[in-house]
């Protein structure tokens, strides 16, 4: 939020953290209002477990920050956790023995993920929306060939320790999803490729002539959007212990609206991964005490929509300031004309 | 990126030249539409003539008159919506709301049916009209005036109305029994021996194609999408055109509820689930590209059609209805791929041509 004359240093720790502050505040808001509702509410034991139903849909929720720092979106993440899923439960009932089954899953869903990357780079005309929206329909069209509309199950039993598992108090998928956040914060935040991730976000074509082979993060970042995709896959499968071919509907909305709703600029180039990682607790245990108030899914489903454009539209009037004049309204767009005519956008951000 | 109209003459100069320097082939006819518009639209056409042919010879009932005009029928809802789909798309937008907006429309409409059977079918229409055309102002709203990319918009907007749609209906269906008769006629009676839905269809084709190629709006809306920096130069109201566009695709999403339910005789909750994607392939098969600024009306007709005919005649000829997806997803991924090949290969020539 640097305003040219007024602000030359970075601002400080409460303006930098300003939406993540926010956010965390409306948590606890969340959770005050939750444990009116229950008088069980308010133990270490509801807010240890409560995650469990949420926490497959937040691995996706990790790299879709990449994603969306990238200036793009992907919408085909719901669809590769079908088809990895429906993949998963054919082998395993065709015979392949489970773990076997397990890398089969991983290794299908980071090839859908490269394919959706290869597609980005091969095709440049064309917006990460328009090609994940078609791959979205293939992915899941193959699962239907797949199953039809049977469902596909009789796991081993110890794969239901995936999502219902603890190791001591805490949920086993519960340490896994941290452990995933840490080693996604460092990427991003930390290592060379996290910088360029912003810089490509930011402008493409100026990273491209500052030496930055900007193809290979846009791979890099799809194939990791599909790997999470594949965890996401097997914590739902455990969890359900079954699938079928529309398991994950809709999963994309949630992860992208999470994303967004944690301060991820859809415009690129902008945001930390701390807002997201917070976002997804918000949304959860929203979620979560609306059901003890019997709030019907078709709500949830209106409040989310609602939260999604909110959080564009506080966004947007926050940065409209900072930002160029003329913005036009798609990425594939701004890539066109990227010709260092926002390459002063704010760049302290996200450090 | 220029408007199709500017596009001719360059064309028919780049054939001749190339006529001249590579003398007499076999090829030349195929060397008349190599730049053009038409070259592809030709090749949906003969596609089409293909596919009707291998439909044909594995079931000799699918060129019959009945079954042509049940094709056309089927077709029709979804060639309205790529009507207002191609004018999203030319802004350089997507539009994934419409399924949602055609289930409020559609059983608002038909729970004012069934609580009311005496009104007029034509009410019916303009309800649902109306319907859809104040999500569209609120989606265009959003887009153009608030700077939210289309997609998320239309996204929330997706979840938002069809949360709607469940909360008013309670998530009870309207069945057939509930409906009025005049109210269902909209979409299955006939008017002169033809079906109402295809003379909507063809209603609503003339009149917009009258809009998009002979006023000014309508060159607008190309202008905005080849360059919105230009077109806001020459003093384009780019917003305004932008609001125009989705509160169309509302109206026609609106429309399209209505015949929707009308036709099934049924409004449910998830009706039109996905079929926003539908639309998005019809649009995007029929040329229209998606970085804007590019697409004819002959061109979402056909692709309208093609995609009818692979929609609706599969299970003719045998073919597993749960193919359907995957078909679709690989057409329209072979559609928008071939498209940029066709652009790359079209200003490589236009390059070599300033060479010479």
């Amino acid at each position: 939020m640097e305003k040219p004359g007024f602000e030359i240093e970075r601002p400080r720790a409460f303006q930098r953290y300003q939406w993540e502050i926010f956010l965390f505040v409306l948590f606890m808001a969340v959770n005050v209002v939750n444990s009116f509702l229950s008088p069980y509410y308010l133990s270490i034991d509801t807010f240890l477990s409560t995650p469990m139903n949420f926490l497959d849909k937040a691995f996706l929720v990790l790299p879709m920050t990449m994603v969306i720092i990238l200036g793009n979106i992907d919408v085909s993440v719901g669809s590769i956790v079908a088809l990895s899923s429906v993949l998963m439960a054919v082998s395993y009932n065709g015979g392949v023995s489970m773990p076997l089954a397990m890398v089969l899953a991983l290794l299908v869903s980071t090839t859908c993920g490269f394919i959706n990357g290869f597609l980005q780079i091969k095709f440049r005309e064309l917006s990460a929306t328009i090609i994940t929206l078609s791959t979205m329909t293939v992915y899941r069209g193959i699962a239907y060939v797949i199953l039809e509309d049977r469902s596909a199950g009789r796991f081993p039993s110890w794969f239901s320790f995936l999502a219902w598992g603890y190791i001591g108090k805490v949920p086993f998928i519960f340490i896994v999803f941290i452990i995933a956040a840490i080693i996604f914060s460092i990427i991003l935040h930390k290592t060379r490729f996290g910088r360029t991730v912003y810089a490509v976000g930011n402008n493409r074509t100026a990273s491209e002539y500052s030496g930055i082979r900007t193809d290979r993060v846009i791979l890099g970042v799809s194939t990791l959007a599909g790997l999470m995709a594949g965890f996401t896959s097997l914590f739902l499968t455990s969890r359900m212990g079954s699938t079928r071919p529309n398991v994950a509907l809709n999963y994309e909305l949630d992860a992208i609206a999470m994303t967004v709703l944690g301060g991820i600029s859809t415009s690129g180039g902008k945001g930390r991964i701390g807002g997201p990682l917070i976002a997804i607790f918000l949304i959860g245990f929203l979620n979560y005490g609306l059901g003890l108030r019997n709030v019907s899914a078709q709500v949830i489903l209106i409040i989310l929509g609602i939260l999604l454009i909110l959080s564009v539209l506080v966004q947007n009037f926050t940065n409209r300031t900072s930002q160029s004049p003329r913005k036009s309204a798609t990425p594939a767009h701004r890539i066109d004309v990227g010709d260092g005519s926002d390459i002063h956008k704010n760049s302290a951000q996200g450090g | 990126m220029q408007s199709h109209k500017k596009r001719s003459p360059s064309d028919i100069d780049q054939s001749l030249t190339d006529k001249n320097s590579a003398g007499l082939s076999k090829l030349n006819i195929l060397r008349l539409f190599q730049n053009s518009e038409s070259f592809r639209e030709l090749g949906l056409l003969i596609f089409i003539v293909i596919l009707s042919g291998i439909f044909q010879l594995r079931n000799p009932s699918f060129l019959s008159l009945a079954n042509i005009k049940d094709l056309l029928a089927n077709t029709a809802i979804l060639s309205i919506l790529s009507v207002g789909m191609m004018m999203v798309i030319l802004t350089r937008g997507i539009d994934l709301s419409i399924g949602s907006t055609m289930a409020l429309s559609g059983m608002v409409t038909a729970l004012t049916v069934s609580a009311n059977p005496q009104i007029s079918p034509l009410l019916s229409l303009i309800e649902g009209m109306a319907i859809g055309l104040a999500a569209g102002l609120v989606i265009g709203v959003l887009i153009a005036h608030f700077n939210i990319l289309p997609i998320i918009a239309t996204l929330g907007l997706m979840n938002i109305l069809r949360g709607m749609t469940y909360l008013v209906s309670k998530g009870k269906w309207v069945s057939a029994y509930q409906m009025s008769t005049g109210f269902k006629n909209l979409s299955t009676g006939t008017t002169l021996g033809i079906n109402n839905l295809i003379i909507f269809a063809v209603l609503i084709y003339i009149l917009y194609s009258y809009f998009i190629n002979q006023t000014k709006t309508g060159r607008y809306i190309y202008a905005v999408g080849s360059s919105p920096e230009t077109a806001e130069l020459i003093g384009i109201k780019r917003k305004r055109i932008i609001l125009l566009v989705y509160s169309l695709m509302g109206l026609l999403a609106g429309l399209a509820g209505v015949l929707w339910v009308s036709k099934f005789a049924s409004a449910q909750g998830d009706t039109a689930v996905g079929y926003e994607m539908n639309v998005i392939a019809a649009t995007v098969l029929g040329g229209v590209s998606v970085s804007g600024g590019r697409g004819r009306v002959t061109g979402i007709i056909l692709g309208s059609v093609l995609f009818g005919i692979l929609a609706n005649a599969l299970p003719l000829i045998n073919i597993s209805p749960f193919w359907q997806q995957f078909i679709q997803g690989i057409v329209i991924l072979a559609a928008i791929i071939s498209n940029v090949l066709l652009q790359r290969r079209n200003e490589k020539a236009a390059l070599r041509k300033r060479a010479i």
